[in-house]
C-alpha cells in the first residue's frame, strides 16, 4: 500500500483521529478589543439573503462579513509591521507545503488555571524540551491553556486595565523563532500574545518575533486538550485572499490514536 | 382633577387584541399646517398677511379679505369654552371605541371659534389653553385644555389618546451602552413607564453604565445589537409584543469628515449603527408594535429616533457622522409613512453635539444627557412627532427653514 492508501485505511479504520480545533463562528465570539479611536476588528455577522422564499424560492443563503481576525483565525506575517516586507507574507502567498505541518503542544493549563496573566517563558520551554525532547524545525507550537472552556466575558476577561489572558514572553518567542525555527506559534486565546502583552518590550511579542521573522501565528483555538504534547499533525489553509493579513479557518489536528 | 388611569394589570389571553383604527385621514392640504404645528407642539394658525386675520379652518384664501397671502404663525392660545356636548354614538369604527367623546366649541382671544375636543377637567365657561395635537392619524386637531395644571391631568382619556406618554408603559431602551441611557432610563421611569428593558450588545466585554442602568426600579437588561440582524430578530419575537415605546439611543459617531479619513471602515460602522441598525429595529419590532396600537391602557404608541441634528445640513467636522444621521432621518420618514395607518408614532428627537467622549473636541454648547432624557420623555408626554433639544439643534431648524442653501453655505464656507 501506499503512503497515502495507509493513511486513508488509519482514517476509516480510527487509528488516526481528526480533531476540530476550530471555534464556531458566531456573532457573540469575541473579538480582540482596541481603544475606541482606532479601528476595530469586525464582528462575524451574517444576513440572510433568502430562505427558500420570494427571495429565491429554492435555496438559502447569507451574506457574510468579518475581519481577516474574527472568531479561529490565521496570522500572516504581514499582519504585523516588522512583517511587512517579509516574502511571501500574504495568506495568498504562503506556500502550499507549509499549510500541513507537525505541532507540538506545551502544557500551560495549571499556570493559566492559578494565574490569568501566566506567562510561557523560556524555561517553560526548557522543561517542556526536557521531558518530550527538542521543539522540531518546522512545526507548530501551541501554547495549551485550557482558556477555550471559557466564554463570554471571562474569555476576554477585559478589566480597566486592559484584558488578562496568558501568553509567551519576548525571550520564549525569540528562542523559539531564532534557536528552533519553528513554522508558527498557535494558543487559545485572543491573539498569540498575552491579553497584557502591549506592555512588553517590544510590545505584542510574539506578533513582533513571529511575524518580522516570516513565521505564522493561529488564535482562538480549542481542544488542545485533545492533542499529544508532540505527534500531532496540523492542516491550515487559510482563505486566499490577496494580500490578505490573515483568515478565519478551519484548524484540523491529526493524531494517532 | 381627572380620574387616575389604573395600571393596565396583565392581558386576558382568551380576548382578541383590538384592531388598530385610526381617525379619519383625510384633510385638505391647507390643513395639514395643523399637523406641522401639532408635531412640534406650536399653537400656529394661518393669519393673513393684507389684513391681519386670524383664519380658521385653515383655508387658501383669507375669509376676509380672499387674500391668498396666509402665512401660518404661533398664536396666543388662550380661548373661552362656550359651548359643549358628548358625543355618544357614532360609525366611525376609531371613535366607536373612544365613546362619549367631550367636544366643545371655543372663542379664541385671537378670533375665530372653532370646535373641539375638550379635556374632562375644563369647567362650562371657563378659560382654557388650547393645543394643537397629533390624533392617531397623525392630523392635527384642536384640544381644548384647562388653564392650569390640574391633578392626573395627563390620564384625561382624550389627552392619552394624543399623547405618547410613557406611563404605564413597557419601553425598550435599544442600547445600554450609550452614556446617555442612564438618563434616559431614569427619566423614563419618574415618567411612570411601568418597565424598561435596556438592550446590551457584546455582554463578552464589560459596560460602564451597567450600575447606573441597574439602580433604576423596574430595569430589566437583554441582549440586543443592533448590528446583528438575528440579535435584532431574537429579541423583537421574544419582546416585539410588549414593547409599548421603543426608544433608539443606539449611535456610533467618530469626528471626522471624508477628507479626514482615507477609508470607509468607520463611515460603515456608523451607516451600520445609525443607519441599518434602525432599519433592522424597524423591521423586527414595526409589525409587532404597529398591530397593537389599539390594545387598551398600554397600547403601542411610539417610537423615538435620536437623531444629530446634523441629520438636517452636514456639519464637516462630524461629516461621515451627519450623513448616515441623514440616511437615518430618510429612513424615519418612510417609516412614518408605513406606521401611518397603525396610528404608531415616530418621535424624532435631533440634539446637537452631546457632552459625551465623542464631542471632547467641541466648544460648548454641548447637550447633556439629562437634557436630552428630559426633552425626549416630555415629547413623548406632549405626542410630538419632531423635537429640537438644546441650542444647536434649534438653530440648525431655524436656519434650515429660513433657507437650506444658505444653512448649507454657511455650514460649508469656513472651518473653525
Ligand atoms: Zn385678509
Amino acid at each position: 500500500m501506499t503512503l497515502l492508501e495507509n493513511l486513508a485505511k488509519a482514517l476509516a479504520g480510527g487509528s488516526i483521529e481528526i480533531v476540530d480545533l476550530t471555534h464556531t463562528l458566531d456573532p457573540d465570539f469575541p473579538v480582540i478589543v482596541l481603544p475606541p479611536e482606532f479601528g476595530q476588528c469586525a464582528r462575524f455577522r451574517m444576513e440572510e439573503v433568502s430562505h427558500y422564499d420570494h427571495r429565491g424560492p429554492a435555496w438559502k443563503w447569507h451574506n457574510i462579513s468579518m475581519s481577516e481576525h474574527t472568531g479561529t483565525h490565521f496570522d500572516a506575517p504581514s499582519h504585523w509591521v516588522s512583517g511587512r516586507d517579509v516574502a511571501n507574507g500574504s495568506v495568498d502567498e504562503i506556500p502550499a507545503g507549509n499549510l500541513m505541518a507537525p505541532a507540538v503542544v506545551i502544557d500551560c493549563s495549571a499556570g493559566a488555571a492559578a494565574n490569568d496573566d501566566f506567562e510561557l517563558t523560556r524555561d517553560v520551554l526548557a522543561e517542556w524540551e526536557d521531558v518530550h525532547g527538542r521543539i522540531p524545525e518546522g512545526c507548530w507550537v501551541l501554547m495549551r491553556t485550557d482558556w477555550s472552556h471559557r466564554s463570554g466575558a471571562a474569555y476576554l476577561n477585559m478589566r480597566d486595565d486592559g484584558p488578562h489572558s496568558p501568553g509567551p514572553t519576548p525571550d520564549a518567542i525569540r528562542f523559539l523563532v531564532d534557536e528552533r525555527n519553528i513554522l508558527g506559534f498557535g494558543t487559545e486565546t485572543i491573539g498569540t500574545d498575552a491579553g497584557q502583552g502591549s506592555h512588553y518590550t517590544p510590545p505584542y511579542p510574539a506578533h513582533y518575533y513571529l511575524h518580522g521573522a516570516g513565521k505564522y501565528g493561529l488564535q482562538c483555538l480549542c481542544n488542545l486538550d485533545r492533542l499529544p504534547a508532540t505527534g500531532a499533525m496540523l492542516v491550515t489553509p487559510p482563505l486566499k485572499i490577496r494580500n490578505g493579513t490573515g483568515s478565519p479557518l478551519r484548524v484540523l489536528a491529526l493524531k494517532e490514536t | 382633577m381627572s380620574e387616575p388611569i389604573a395600571p393596565p394589570g396583565k392581558k386576558n389571553p382568551q380576548r382578541r387584541t383590538d384592531v388598530p383604527q385610526t381617525p379619519p385621514q383625510q384633510r385638505s392640504r391647507a390643513a395639514l399646517g395643523l399637523a406641522a404645528a401639532a408635531a412640534e407642539g406650536r399653537f400656529m394658525l394661518q393669519v393673513c398677511g393684507d389684513c391681519g386675520a386670524v383664519q380658521y379652518p385653515p383655508r387658501d384664501a383669507c375669509s376676509r379679505c380672499l387674500s391668498i397671502n396666509l402665512q401660518w404663525q404661533d398664536v396666543s392660545p388662550g380661548g373661552r369654552l362656550v359651548a359643549e356636548t358628548r358625543v355618544r354614538a357614532t360609525t366611525d369604527l376609531y371613535f366607536r371605541k373612544q365613546m362619549p367623546v367631550r367636544v366643545g366649541t371655543v372663542k379664541l382671544d385671537v378670533g375665530p371659534s372653532v370646535i373641539c375636543h375638550v379635556h374632562g377637567d375644563v369647567g362650562d365657561g371657563a378659560d382654557v389653553r388650547m393645543a394643537i395635537k397629533l390624533d392617531r392619524a397623525g392630523q392635527g386637531v384642536m384640544m381644548a385644555l384647562p388653564v392650569k395644571e390640574t391633578p392626573f391631568m395627563e390620564d384625561d382619556p382624550r389627552l392619552r389618546e394624543m399623547s405618547c406618554t410613557p406611563r404605564h408603559r413597557r419601553v425598550l431602551v435599544t442600547d445600554a451602552r450609550n452614556p446617555n441611557a442612564p438618563a434616559i432610563v431614569s427619566a423614563l421611569a419618574a415618567a411612570g413607564a411601568e418597565k424598561i428593558f435596556v438592550g446590551l450588545s457584546e455582554d463578552w466585554r464589560p459596560n460602564r453604565h451597567n450600575d447606573d442602568i441597574m439602580a433604576v426600579p423596574g430595569v430589566e437588561m437583554l441582549p440586543l445589537d443592533v448590528t446583528d440582524s438575528k440579535s435584532v430578530e431574537e429579541l423583537a419575537a421574544e419582546l416585539g409584543g410588549k414593547t409599548d415605546i421603543l426608544v433608539n439611543n443606539a449611535r456610533y459617531v467618530r469626528p471626522g469628515g471624508l477628507m479626514a479619513r482615507n477609508d470607509t471602515v468607520f463611515a460603515q460602522n456608523e451607516m451600520d449603527v445609525n443607519y441599518l441598525g434602525l432599519m433592522r429595529l424597524a423591521q423586527a419590532f414595526g409589525p409587532a408594535m404597529c398591530a397593537r396600537t389599539a390594545d387598551g391602557t398600554n397600547a403601542a404608541v411610539a417610537w423615538v429616533n435620536i437623531l444629530s441634528a446634523y441629520a438636517i445640513s452636514n456639519s464637516p467636522d462630524y461629516g461621515c457622522f451627519s450623513a448616515s444621521n441623514a440616511a437615518a432621518l430618510s429612513l424615519s420618514q418612510n417609516m412614518r409613512a408605513d406606521f401611518r395607518t397603525s396610528g404608531l408614532r415616530v418621535l424624532n428627537v435631533f440634539v446637537g453635539p452631546t457632552d459625551d467622549d465623542w464631542h471632547q473636541e467641541l466648544p460648548p454648547p454641548k447637550v447633556p444627557a439629562n437634557t436630552l432624557a428630559r426633552s425626549l420623555v416630555q415629547g413623548l408626554v406632549d405626542g410630538l412627532e419632531d423635537v429640537y433639544c438644546g441650542d444647536v439643534a434649534k438653530d440648525m431648524i431655524e436656519r434650515f427653514r429660513a433657507s437650506p442653501k444658505i444653512q448649507e453655505r454657511e455650514m460649508t464656507g469656513f472651518r473653525s
